[in-house]
């Protein structure tokens, strides 16, 4: 009867840590007025956001029908990609020019995101020595 | 317990109405993204607050159905993110 009591409002918070790490995600992303800036806010939404609404249905499967952790999955998984796609919007904001460029590479090297597929047919890219 | 279970009730409400506003707001910015890193940005958080509305129908259900659907949901979307991604960046998805 206790345990059931505190399960629900473990879950209600859970639930209400995860709606307003939500929200924050979604005013960031309005918000902010700048590409790479706007990359930071949804952050929050694929970790602590959707991380606290997946422990909210863990607790509540685990006390109130049979116990199963499987919404650790889509937690683990989202852990895990959540920065693989950051990485490659932000190659896209490069690319786009939506930021300033990032520094000179020392010894005649070419930024990856810069590195077209024309030029990787060559042997010797445009300008440049192998060094590698 | 009713007042628990009420409580549960008023916080499953509340979460249900911030996550689909914050749903809005990720379509308002991919109406007038500037760029298209920012649509696929927000794209991707649209995906992301999709799988929180479908966690949270699934407890206010009471069932564990709606898992699978999530999960396949959380790949699709890290797949078509990097797809559009490689798309401008590449001008090709596989090379």
């Amino acid at each position: 009867m206790t345990y059931e009591i505190i399960a629900l409002y473990a879950v209600s918070f859970c639930l209400v840590v995860g709606a307003i790490f939500t929200l924050v995600g979604a005013i960031g992303l309005l918000k902010f007025n700048d590409s790479m800036t706007r990359l930071h806010a949804p952050t929050k939404v694929g970790t602590v956001g959707v991380g606290a609404l997946l422990l909210a249905s863990i607790i509540y499967n685990g006390v109130f029908l049979d116990g199963a952790v499987q919404e650790l999955l889509i937690m683990g998984f989202l852990f895990v990609t959540a920065p693989i796609s950051a990485h490659f919007i932000a190659k896209v904001n490069m690319h786009n020019g939506a930021c300033d460029t990032p520094p000179d590479l020392p010894e005649n090297e070419e930024w990856a995101t810069f590195d077209l597929p024309a030029g990787d047919n060559d042997l010797l890219p445009k300008g440049s020595t192998s060094n590698t | 317990m009713t007042l628990a279970t009420d409580l549960m009730n008023y916080a499953l409400i509340g979460a249900f109405v911030v996550v689909g506003l914050c749903q809005l707001m990720a379509m308002v910015r991919v109406v007038i993204g500037p760029s298209t890193g920012d649509r696929i940005l927000a794209l991707d958080t649209m995906v992301v607050n999709a799988i929180g509305l479908i966690v949270l129908m699934g407890l206010a259900q009471g069932t564990r159905i709606y898992f699978e659907a999530s999960l396949i949901i959380a790949m699709l979307g890290f797949v078509s993110t990097v797809s559009y991604a490689r798309f401008v960046l590449r001008g090709d998805i596989i090379e």
